[in-house]
């Protein structure tokens, strides 16, 4: 890719960090460098596309560690938890054998597994040496008629947010618009109800989560024609430019998408989340209010009240359980503000919140939400995230999964919410799982223990390191003398 | 001898294989307040933590020099510095490790230029050691990886000097450990070996630095245990080195070469003959007998053979990992009349030419999937990826190597020694009996009056395959 695409990329008119010298583009510092590369955020962009072959092109490094770990879930087809990679040998690399290993690669896997398509991720090694990929991908489209689609998305072109705009660049160019919807089923269809299509970019159906509110959707009579990518088809995401309205849901990453589609075919968008009450209610409003049909409206503005209403007494004995229970949340960009409306649902009082990969705009719901004088994390270093949990009194760290040993080695109880977690959480039953979740590590009585030094330590130090600590209330762990 | 049966495919489909470059990262995890920086793009350093976090549930500190676009193009030496000295100020460590990537090597880069480069521009950080070196993930796998590191450590870190002729035996003994070896192994390697009044100096010590561990302090940049960076200064008073793993030949050559230590060489410690090998040699360095708790461990461990070669005895097992830990399980398989019928390992190595196999194929889990249909395996043993080839081959799997994702504690288990060998078999032995491979199917004789089918009477036939440890 040349870097005058790659500039074109993080150029993006629609997202407000676009003016700031915080785009994504900044450099990063060798030696204090965290999160992954433009090929990490391809990957994670499109792998839950789960009937397409995705190769790895390149050397072992970036499939090898990478394949199968994600916690994204398929009505059926599992392709995408299959690894594929042309593991390039050092032959390969010297003697310029990478293209033609390629094109072998992609006829073994349409041989192999029969795929809608094969989707190609260019990375360090035969971007440097410069392999021809699109050439390549044209090349084997011809050959066996199967789409192959090139993302062209080498680690060292920036960082995974560019990652994800490369891979939905991608989309929008070889994948949307060509192909057109299938009729609604004639069995699928119910009087009175006139359907309408949707499609969702930046749901990846952690742990199934978005089957808490695919049920709602259908009842309104919303058919989610393409969803970028959770649980994804390939003929799906080619009828994307069809959709009504596009939910860009809980991440501004492929905003691109959004925009192209809006541009080329007029697709409207929104931003929504599925997280908390009150978001899961907007998003359907705003669905509503986007199509504008008088009887979805009024379906609409009935469901929510129903849901509502079950959700809030479902989750009364759990508020008890949380309320006042202080939050340290620690996450990028528009989970920093959909968490807290979640949390604060349950009764939860969020002390800090991370902003480091948040827009201005998410800064401007955060302060709606947590009052002007809301605290903002900007640096994500162990070190400091302990220190604020410790100043803050906060009974709970909620972040990523990397941060997860941060707070268990301060013997701190957490919860993960992003991509690797096991639990969905989305959809007003989500909340309940949410919930539980949370009282089974703050409750746990193991926090006493694990902080509690030897009998035998004590004995001779008991004023240094008093033998029973508060439950909750993480405290600065004894110091041996 | 085994047949080496090369890659014949262009797309590696459920690759085995982990880089080079994360190898040598965990070998520098082994040692005490260091970090690895890897040289290359920053998600070669983001998969690599993922990898590591999720297999052994501990922070890892693992830094990049962050190549992008134009120090790739224009070349990346003043990112390896600009990087040493952001880590020195940061957080003094006593040792950085900096492994190359594909990216780094593809592009040419000189780590041990820009390291000198580094020591004249900045003698303050001299108290930090800095080991280059060169792991491109086009070649070898984890094991290779983690194997070069150690050489680069004994190159970069151990003087030339030699104990003096007559000099008194010191009691110490050096151990180059390998990446087969889990921190359970370390704790149990150095049991043994102090078991012999000997002093054990092991490197690198996983064990001490991975196994799992609460400290006072918080959080630390830095790795929190494992071998002390001085040490390397130390090795050449030792009284004999034990070298564990034939992917350690090369650092055993340099580190002999250079402190004259002899040294004694074992492939593994898996079954009761590569124990009793490392044990007698303890017992020759030491002059001690062996501690009577250790002939009581080795007598269990016969004993636990007899109990399980019933069940052991002809089985047919697909092994999938990297060389010398295929090794080792081929050994343990056959010595217990199992046989190995598929073996596959990651990458080439001289000593897959030894393994007990007809032939070993150097592949992924697609070829240890298809080898596995066409011999009729009966039981994987592999890494957690693995899971999924076993249930869909309806055969159970015992989970070893890297990684270990979908166990908490496996990363740590225990598997060398007389007491690891005997729970191993334990478990394999185990997986076998739930598959109920003698049971005769039911013949009702014509002349039999029909009975009734009561669903309820007997427990329902257990589903098949797929159980695991």
């Amino acid at each position: 890719m040349k870097a005058k695409e790659i500039a074109a990329l993080l150029d993006e008119p629609a997202c407000s960090h676009n003016q700031k010298a915080k785009s994504g583009c900044a450099r990063p510092t060798p030696g204090a460098t965290a999160g992954g590369c433009a090929f990490d955020g391809a990957q994670i962009a499109l792998l839950p596309i789960a009937d397409v072959a995705h190769i790895v092109h390149g050397s072992i490094a970036c499939a090898g560690s990478s394949w199968d770990n994600r916690g994204t879930r398929s009505t059926g087809p599992a392709l995408y938890k299959i690894g594929m990679t042309t593991d390039l040998t050092e032959q390969d690399v010297i003697m310029g054998r990478g293209e033609k290993r390629l094109f072998h690669a992609i006829k073994q896997a349409i041989e192999t597994y029969d795929p809608p398509a094969v989707f190609v991720y260019n990375t360090c090694v035969p971007a440097l040496v410069g392999d021809d990929v699109l050439a390549v991908c044209k090349a084997a489209e011809e050959r066996w008629e199967r789409p192959v689609a090139p993302i062209d998305a080498a680690g060292f072109y920036g960082t995974k947010n560019l990652g994800n705009r490369i891979a939905g660049e991608a989309m929008v160019k070889y994948v949307c618009g060509t192909r057109e919807p299938d009729p609604v089923p004639p069995e699928a269809q119910r009087p009175g109800i006139q359907v309408h299509d949707i499609a969702l970019i930046g749901e990846f159906n952690i742990a199934g989560e978005f089957w808490h509110v695919q049920p709602l959707l259908d009842e309104l009579g919303l058919r989610v024609i393409a969803t970028l990518s959770g649980n994804g088809r390939f003929r799906e995401l080619q009828t994307m430019h069809r959709a009504e309205v596009n939910m860009m849901v809980c991440s501004k990453a492929m905003i691109n998408v959004a925009r192209k589609l809006q541009e080329r075919y007029g697709v409207p968008w929104f931003e929504g989340s599925f997280y908390g009450v009150g978001d899961v209610s907007q998003a359907l409003r705003d669905i509503a209010r986007l199509i504008d049909a008088p009887d979805l409206t009024e379906r609409t503005e009935k469901l929510i009240a129903r849901e509502e209403a079950r959700i809030h007494e479902a989750l009364g004995p759990w508020r008890e359980r949380l309320r006042g229970k202080r939050v340290l949340l620690y996450t990028g960009g528009v989970k920093s503000w959909s968490v807290i409306a979640a949390l604060q649902d349950l009764g939860m009082e969020v002390v800090a919140t991370g902003t480091k990969k948040s827009t201005e705009q998410d800064k401007e719901r955060i302060r709606e939400l947590m009052g002007e004088d809301a605290k903002m994390i900007e640096d994500g270093s162990p070190k400091a995230l302990l220190g604020i949990v410790r100043e803050q009194k906060a009974d709970i760290l909620i972040a990523g999964g990397r941060n997860m040993y941060t707070a268990l080695k301060a013997r701190i109880p957490f919860l993960d919410i992003n991509q690797e977690r096991e639990f969905g959480y989305a959809g007003y039953s989500g909340m309940q799982e949410l919930a539980r979740q949370l009282c089974l590590t703050i409750e746990s009585p193991i926090w006493d223990q694990v902080r509690k030094p030897a009998p035998w330590a004590t004995a001779s130090q008991t004023e240094k390191a008093p033998l029973a600590q508060p439950a909750i209330a993480p405290q600065p762990a004894a110091k041996r003398a | 001898m085994a047949e080496i049966v090369k890659r014949n495919k262009a797309l590696s489909v459920n690759p085995l294989k982990s880089s080079q470059t994360i190898g040598a990262a965990l070998a520098f995890l082994g040692m005490n307040r260091a970090v690895p920086m890897l040289h290359g793009s920053q998600g070669c350093t983001a998969f690599g933590k993922v990898f590591f976090v999720r297999h052994f549930r501990e922070p890892i500190p693992l830094q990049t020099t962050a190549m992008d676009q134009v120090s790739t193009v224009m070349g990346a030496q003043d990112s390896i510095i600009q990087g040493l000295k952001t880590l020195c100020e940061k957080s003094a460590p006593d040792l950085i490790g900096l492994p190359t990537t594909g990216l780094a090597e593809t592009q040419g880069a000189d780590v041990e230029m820009a390291v000198r480069d580094f020591r004249q521009a900045h003698p303050e950080f001299d108290r930090t050691a800095v080991v280059p070196v060169s792991t491109p993930d086009y070649k070898g796998c984890l094991e290779t990886g983690f194997a070069l590191a150690v050489a680069a450590m004994v190159r970069h870190l151990v003087p030339e000097k030699k104990k003096g002729p007559g000099a008194e035996p010191s009691g110490r003994v050096n151990v180059l450990t390998s990446s087969q070896l889990t921190p359970g192994d370390l704790e149990e390697l150095e049991a043994m070996i102090e078991g012999f009044g000997l002093t054990p100096v092991i490197l690198p010590h996983l064990g001490d630095a991975l196994d799992g561990h609460l400290i006072d302090q918080e959080s630390t940049p830095l790795t929190m245990g494992g071998a002390s960076v001085q040490v390397f200064e130390t090795l050449h008073q030792a009284d004999a080195t034990l070298v564990i793993g034939a992917s350690m030949n090369a650092a055993a050559d340099l580190l002999k070469a250079k402190t004259g230590v002899p040294d004694y060489r074992f492939t593994h410690l898996l079954g009761l003959d590569a124990v009793d090998g490392f044990v007698a040699a303890l017992h020759q360095i030491s002059g001690r007998p062996a501690p009577a708790r250790l002939e009581r461990w080795r007598s269990q461990l016969q004993d636990a053979m007899l109990d399980s070669h019933f069940m052991l005895g002809q089985t047919r097992f697909a092994v999938a990992a990297d060389p010398d830990q295929l090794k080792a399980f081929g050994d343990l398989l056959t010595g217990m009349g199992a046989e190995l019928s598929v073996a596959v390992a990651a990458a080439n190595a001289p000593v897959l030419a030894e393994v007990p196999a007809a032939q070993v194929k150097i592949g992924d889990l697609e070829d240890l999937e298809t080898l596995a249909r066409e011999t009729a395996a009966e039981c994987l043993i592999g890494n957690a990826h693995c899971a999924a080839s076993a249930a869909r081959l309806g055969v159970p799997l015992l989970r070893a190597g890297f990684p270990l994702y979908d166990r908490v504690g496996a990363y740590a288990r225990t598997w060398i020694g007389y007491r690891g060998t005997r729970q191993a078999l334990f478990d394999l032995a185990n997986l076998l009996l739930d598959l109920e491979r003698g049971e005769i199917a039911p013949y009702r004789s014509i002349y039999a009056p029909t009975e009734e089918v009561n669903p309820h009477a007997h427990p329902a036939p257990l589903a098949g395959g797929g159980r695991s440890h």
